[in-house]
């Protein structure tokens, strides 16, 4: 029973003692003061994954790094830099990886390709069978 | 007797199967890469993250000797864990220059007092600006930078001691 209450009591201190004590970041939780701004920051938020967690965008994420990320969106945003740039920036330091909007690649192309070529065949099929019958 | 065709969706269905199955044996690598590597550091300059050494800038970097660039944080366990293996690349004679990640000065001066300082300057990161820019996606990460500024390597995670040697030749790599 005790060595069972300590077990979770370390269990519980882990995820404390791997946040860091700063607070967050200024933007990582305030919203810009222009709403027309905020959006945009927003939709690419919502389209930048967090490194952290894998299966998040930044938006949803509340790892200290996904608020570092916010904020420096937020901000070069309100810099008037272009969502897509921002995008840019980050692909070209984590690649594909990063990008939450697929993106048409060396690596992605056979995704965007294969639906393509199934459907020519399935339509081939079907024009041949309906000629036949015909 | 039936032609190929009737065994194409069969043969199909193995063909999956089989890449699946090999893909199951290839060792699974969960780390987002850097893909800054042969480029250059950029333009920064950070306050000390501890009083007894000094901060961080492009220019510390681009002095014509290449360092290890150990990304790291108080508050990281991991961290703790490599402090051994930094202190041997310290002992074998590799300049080592830190960053300390979200951190507070009194955290950073505990940290080192308790595990040991084999850095030579420490910038604070206070919003992962660095780290963003050079494609770090965590702590503890260290890079090895050449004499230019230019990065040259990346080890992500912690430097188990069988990492020390090649880090160790890494380095000797980015000073030819």
């Amino acid at each position: 029973m005790r060595a069972l209450a300590g077990l979770l009591l370390v269990l519980a201190a882990l995820p404390l003692a791997a946040q860091d004590a700063m607070p967050p970041a200024p933007y990582a939780y305030r919203q810009l003061e222009d709403p027309a701004l905020e959006a945009r920051a927003q939709g690419l938020m919502e389209t930048l994954r967090c490194l952290k967690c894998q299966s998040q965008s930044i938006a949803d994420s509340d790892a200290p790094m996904a608020g570092d990320m916010r904020h420096q969106v937020r901000t070069r945003i309100a810099a008037g830099e272009d969502p897509e740039a921002i995008r840019e920036w980050m692909m070209e330091r984590y690649g594909d990886y990063v990008s939450y909007a697929p993106v048409v690649s060396r690596t992605t192309w056979p995704l965007f390709a294969g639906p393509l070529v199934l459907l020519g065949i399935a339509a081939l099929l079907i024009w041949r069978r309906f000629r036949r019958s015909a | 007797m039936r032609g190929w065709r009737f065994f194409l969706p069969l043969g199909i269905f193995a063909l999956f199967l089989g890449i699946a199955g090999y893909q199951l044996t290839q060792p699974k690598d969960d780390f987002v890469h850097s893909t800054m590597i042969g480029r250059p550091m950029p333009e920064f300059a950070m306050r000390p993250a501890s009083p007894d050494r000094p901060g961080l800038s492009l220019a510390d970097l681009k002095d014509g000797t290449p360092k290890l660039l150990n990304i790291w944080a108080s508050w990281c366990i991991p961290c703790a864990a490599e402090a051994p293996q930094l202190a041997a690349l310290k002992a074998q004679g590799a300049p080592i220059v830190g960053v300390a990640i979200r951190d507070r000065p009194e955290d950073v001066a505990a940290f080192l007092a308790r595990y040991g300082n084999p850095f030579d300057r420490i910038g604070a990161d206070d919003l992962s600006e660095l780290q963003l820019a050079i494609g770090s996606s965590g702590v503890p990460e260290t890079f090895v930078i050449d004499g230019d500024g230019i990065i040259r390597y990346q080890h992500i995670g912690d430097i188990r001691a069988s990492d020390v040697p090649m880090l160790m030749e890494k380095l000797r790599e980015a000073g030819r």
